[in-house]
């Protein structure tokens, strides 16, 4: 397959968690993913952007970009925000550390992301943003294109 | 987003379906927080997530906020029909330990 690119741009509210996780679903589609690829993929992109919407610019408000990448039998998402930053990615990672204890947030978005997808990195400076890298590799394969199918085809004849 | 509840003697079943994230979570919590608290009777709260459609890890501290409150009143609370996903979420988060599976 050859590569694929598209972004997205939208405002930091509550309401574009849904949005944002079927748009990216949607065109991760194009990589023919089982339903629990797909299902992976779009919980990391809600906890991706409800950390942004929650953490990055506490509620205020703010602008969330995303970039999708499908390349060979996998895709690049990148969710970035110009918020706030992260004073300690390592333990804003550990599983159920939260700084909002008190409003039953569970503390496992990173854990999440990290066990539903094949990579995640994260960039953060304080009072610049976080920039949120992560890959998802489909097992099955993608139908056979024009060519690979010409050649399967001379193969059996 | 949507809760549909049947009570069954002791024990209140609630029908979720739609999606429960972040942002539909809020007036969920607040309609189940109602629910538990006119009826104190209830023992067991039993959550058919049959259609459930989505849930992220904002759905875990709303499921531990109704643990809690059921723990206090020696009742307890339970999962059926979840899919593979939540599953999978309920499993790395623990919940399965306070939680049991029925059905």
């Amino acid at each position: 397959m050859e590569k694929n690119w598209m972004t997205l741009e939208f405002s930091a509210v509550s309401k574009n968690e849904s949005f944002a996780r079927m748009a990216v679903g949607v065109f991760f589609s194009q990589l023919n993913p089982t339903l629990e690829e797909l299902a992976d993929v779009k919980t990391a992109i809600s906890e991706a952007v409800t950390n942004c919407v929650v953490h990055a610019y506490q509620q205020k408000g703010g602008t969330i970009r995303i970039d999708c990448v499908l390349e060979g039998d996998h895709m690049t998402v990148t969710v970035t925000d110009t918020g706030i930053g992260i004073p300690d990615v390592e333990k804003a990672m550990q599983p159920f550390f939260t700084t909002m204890p008190g409003e039953e947030r569970s503390g496992m978005g990173f854990t999440v992301m990290q066990s539903f997808m094949d990579g995640l990195s994260v960039t953060t400076s304080p009072n610049e943003g976080t920039v949120v890298t992560m890959e998802k590799k489909v097992a099955s394969q993608a139908a056979p294109t024009g060519d690979e199918a010409i050649f399967r085809e001379g193969a059996v004849g | 987003m949507q809760v549909n509840t049947v009570k069954k003697g002791p024990v209140l079943v609630a029908k979720i379906s739609g999606e429960l994230d972040h942002h539909s979570i809020k007036v969920f919590k607040r309609q189940m927080d109602r629910l538990l608290k006119d009826a104190p009777e209830v023992e067991e709260l039993q959550l058919d997530l049959g259609g459930l459609s989505f849930m992220d890890s904002s759905g875990i501290g709303a499921v531990l906020g109704w643990y809690k409150t059921m723990n206090k009143r020696r009742g307890r609370v339970t999962v059926k029909n979840m899919n593979r996903t939540v599953g999978k979420i309920f499993e790395m988060s623990g919940l399965f330990t306070v939680i049991d599976r029925v059905g």
